[in-house]
């Protein structure tokens, strides 16, 4: 292998249909070393399909592929592997039913041997310290028990971790979706430490803060072209919403201040989280939209797990007034059914109205999933083909048409928009807005300050309680982040 | 027509359909034709039994990774003894012997349910224990005694229509029921999406333990119907009268295209694999093969099926 040749990567002319569906056509991409790359674009622009190209997971129907100079012509996920090509994909790839430390010896034959458990653990332990001090995770634990947050820091680690082969790039994609905004921080603050030794770095990413900040070149994609690729200076958020062809460029997000006044409206949830000792409530009214903040995992998910299940049985501490619908975060293990086609997907929430007399009916549930492709826009030419067959922001719209279509008045929202891009965000604000004017109550668990903009009313969580309880017109970053970070005082 | 045959032959279920076809010709050759529609009569009256069982451990199967109903082969042997002993030989008391069948047949399907719900015991443990506790009453309740059908109900599950077991027609019938049942009720559409992921059917409101408790109830009362038949059948009941129908439950569940892990599952296929072991057993015999190399032969389809539709998903 060369080692002074300036590019790692060369993809000329990449192309690649899925069934009807052209992922790519004919994409160029060019990372040198030392680099940081940022690749943006809607859902189904094509990140992820060239992203699994490079990564060796899905073979190009055309083109050339070309790392560190040398042209590839049977390039696998093994070869990808020993040219130092690593990734963090969207979906998370550890194996829940192994421990951290297990899951860091799939990545590396060589640990082999008595003690290849210690070893392995000591490998991805380290690398843990380095990248995210005091993460607080023991490398015993069974990766399938840990939160989504933290099985996202491991799968980072692992992916910098080193023992034959050195890393030469590292593919990450949306790797801070779950990571709350300290923990992204420490992330691509590493990344940026990483490509000083000489490694390179390609990251996808919806927060357009983060990829205008840490990157040093921004190739923006559309409908499987890349329309634009310079350096990151020459970009700014608003050309960069442009260039990726946003229905509502430039605009933030951020509702109308004051619609209702709280206490107006009936009470619909009133819940108390299990380690509350001081009386202290979340309460939600019809037709508000709360939001749930703090640092990621402490006790968010947790609380609106305690109301879904308060509506089917009666619990502690909970009151209720209306059903109740969840939102995943995680859809791939709390949300879709990877056998079924798009409209069972969607139907399944309110198959009880789907019926004639007694049975399904098919067609009602066609009729059903169709009207909300339209409303939500999902872009599927079949809605009678597989979930999987969408890409994953595609996949999150097709959860939130179920919820949403469904009768329920509460809807609980368990940091929905991962991996959703900025177009589609914006329209899904609007339509929660708009839900929620019509009397709808939102519970919204979010680590982004830009969601909370949306929120009537926020709560800020730490270690399991709520620490905070601010009005709009109370809300900012500071107050959220200092309320995650110390114990707050309140009358 | 080119894309129709195409579609057809995507079916899960039609290679067990070809397979039953293909050692039913395999077998008319040997004999050169003859026995050829008896052979297909006697099939059927057969297959009736492992269908019903088929029906009930497809839909526990079903429910995901770890479930299967092992208790079974006990249940239909309980069953039947049963049924013969609320019978009496009277035939004025088939109706009743055969809801004493099924109420037997329930009661084992709910003490599954409290052995998994309750006491948390995987699926595959806490029926393979019930078994060994229906057995004990089995023997005690029956003291080991065969006791004769009543004539009519005898007369009932052997009488043919045409050449086509009454039985047969009846069975096609229920296991219609049971395909709408699955693919176009809210219980069925449950059962499949707790195969794919309990957890997200959970979260999509669907009531996981209800639908659970109720699939197992379901394979209790197939498993006791199916022993009343099976005593009228055989004429007489027996504690080992089912014990046949745990390997060929699971094998018909697995030929007839059904996932073995889950969420995904076919009714139609059922009945196509439920000839197609009928008709190879009956090759065999013709073939004049002793029973050692029936069962090698048996095991081996097994495994070839399910090595072949795992293929199909590596792919």
């Amino acid at each position: 292998m060369d080692e002074h040749s300036a590019n790692i990567v060369d993809l000329t002319h990449i192309e690649k249909t899925f069934g009807a569906v052209r992922a790519l056509a004919g994409v160029d991409l060019m990372v040198s070393r030392g680099e940081c790359v940022g690749l943006v674009g809607h859902n189904g622009a094509g990140k992820s399909t060239l992203m699994n190209i490079l990564a060796g997971t899905l073979a190009a129907d055309a083109g050339e592929i070309s790392i560190g100079g040398k042209p590839q012509k049977h390039y696998s996920v093994a070869q990808a592997h020993k040219l130092g090509v690593r990734c963090v994909f969207q979906e998370l790839s550890l194996c829940p039913n192994l421990t951290v430390a297990e899951n860091a010896r799939v990545l590396h034959p060589s640990i082999a041997g008595w003690g290849w458990r210690k070893q392995a653990g000591r490998l991805i332990r380290e690398k843990l310290d380095a990248i995210f001090p005091d993460h607080g995770i023991s490398t015993d634990s069974m990766v399938g028990d840990l939160p989504i947050g933290k099985r996202q820091m491991i799968e980072v680690a692992r992916a910098f971790t080193v023992t034959k082969e050195s890393v030469r790039l590292v593919i990450l994609d949306e790797p801070t979706s779950s990571l709350d905004s300290h923990r992204a921080g420490q992330l691509l603050a590493h990344v940026r430490r990483a490509i000083t030794d000489g490694g390179a770095c390609v990251l996808i990413s919806h927060l357009l803060g983060e990829i205008l900040e840490y990157t040093d070149r921004i190739v923006v994609m559309r409908d499987g072209k890349v329309v634009a690729a310079d350096r990151a200076a020459a970009f700014s958020r608003d050309r960069l919403v442009t260039t990726m062809g946003a229905t509502a460029a430039g605009r933030t997000g951020r509702a109308d201040a004051g619609t209702v006044a709280r206490g107006s409206t009936p009470v619909r949830v009133r819940a108390q989280p299990v380690r509350q000792s001081d009386g202290f409530e979340l309460v939600a009214h019809q037709g508000e939209i709360v939001g749930l903040a703090g640092l990621a995992g402490h006790g968010q998910t947790d609380l609106l797990l305690t109301i879904f299940k308060a509506a089917a049985r009666r619990t502690a501490g909970v009151k209720i007034s209306d059903p109740v619908a969840l939102i995943a975060g995680d859809r791939q293990s709390d949300g879709i059914f990877p056998l079924w086609s798009i409209a069972e997907n969607i139907g399944i929430r309110s198959i009880k109205n789907l019926r004639r007399g007694r049975l399904i009916s098919p067609d009602l549930e066609t009729r059903f999933a169709e009207s909300w492709r339209d409303k939500i826009k999902i872009l599927t030419p079949d809605l009678r083909n597989n979930i999987l067959s969408l890409s994953g922001g595609n996949q999150q719209k097709a959860l939130f048409a179920r919820a949403l279509g469904s009768e329920a008045r509460i809807v609980l929202m368990d940091d929905p928009m991962r991996g959703v891009d900025i177009g589609t965000k914006l329209e899904v604000y609007e339509l929660i807005r708009s839900e929620a004017r019509a009397g709808r109550t939102f519970l919204w668990y979010t680590t982004e300050m830009e969601e909370l903009q949306n929120c009537d009313h926020v709560y800020v969580f730490r270690n399991g309680r709520i620490v905070a309880d601010l009005r709009r017109d109370e809300l900012s970053e500071e107050k959220v982040i200092q309320s995650s970070f110390e114990e707050a005082i309140h009358s | 027509m080119n894309s129709l045959l195409r579609r057809l032959l995507s079916q899960p279920w039609v290679w067990s359909y070809l397979g039953a076809l293909l050692v039913w010709l395999a077998a008319i050759v040997f004999t050169h034709g003859y026995g050829a529609g008896g052979m297909i009569s006697a099939g059927l009256a057969l297959a009736v039994f492992s269908v019903i069982t088929g029906v009930a451990q497809m839909f526990v199967i079903t429910l995901g990774p770890g479930n299967v109903d092992l208790s079974l082969p006990a249940n239909i042997g309980l069953a039947s003894a049963v049924a013969m002993k609320v019978m009496g030989g009277s035939d004025s008391l088939i109706a009743l012997g055969l809801g004493a069948a099924l109420v037997s047949g329930i009661g084992i399907g709910v003490g599954n349910y409290l052995l998994i719900w309750l006491l948390r015991i995987p699926p595959i443990i806490a029926t393979l224990s019930a078994s060994f506790i229906i057995q004990s009453i089995g023997i005690s309740y029956g003291r080991g005694l065969q006791i004769k059908p009543p004539p009519g109900f005898a007369e009932f599950t052997t009488v043919q229509l045409a050449g086509v077991p009454l039985l047969a027609i009846g069975t096609v019938v229920l296991t219609l029921g049971f395909a709408v049942l699955l693919h176009r009720t809210i219980y069925g559409r449950s059962v499949l999406a707790i195969g794919q992921n309990p957890r997200a059917a959970w979260l999509a409101g669907i009531a996981v333990e209800r639908t659970r408790c109720f699939t197992y109830l379901l394979s209790g009362a197939l498993g006791g119907i199916c022993g009343a038949l099976l005593a009228g059948y055989f004429r007489g009941s027996s504690l080992d009268i089912g014990d046949e129908y745990l390997l060929a439950s699971i094998a018909l569940v697995v030929i007839g295209g059904t996932s073995v892990s889950g969420g995904k599952a076919n009714v139609t296929g059922l009945w196509g694999a439920g000839l197609f072991l009928v008709l190879l057993l009956t090759m065999l015999n013709t073939f004049g093969v002793s029973a050692g190399i029936r069962y090698v032969v048996t095991g081996l389809v097994i495994i070839g099926v399910i090595v072949a539709a795992g293929g199909e998903k590596a792919r």
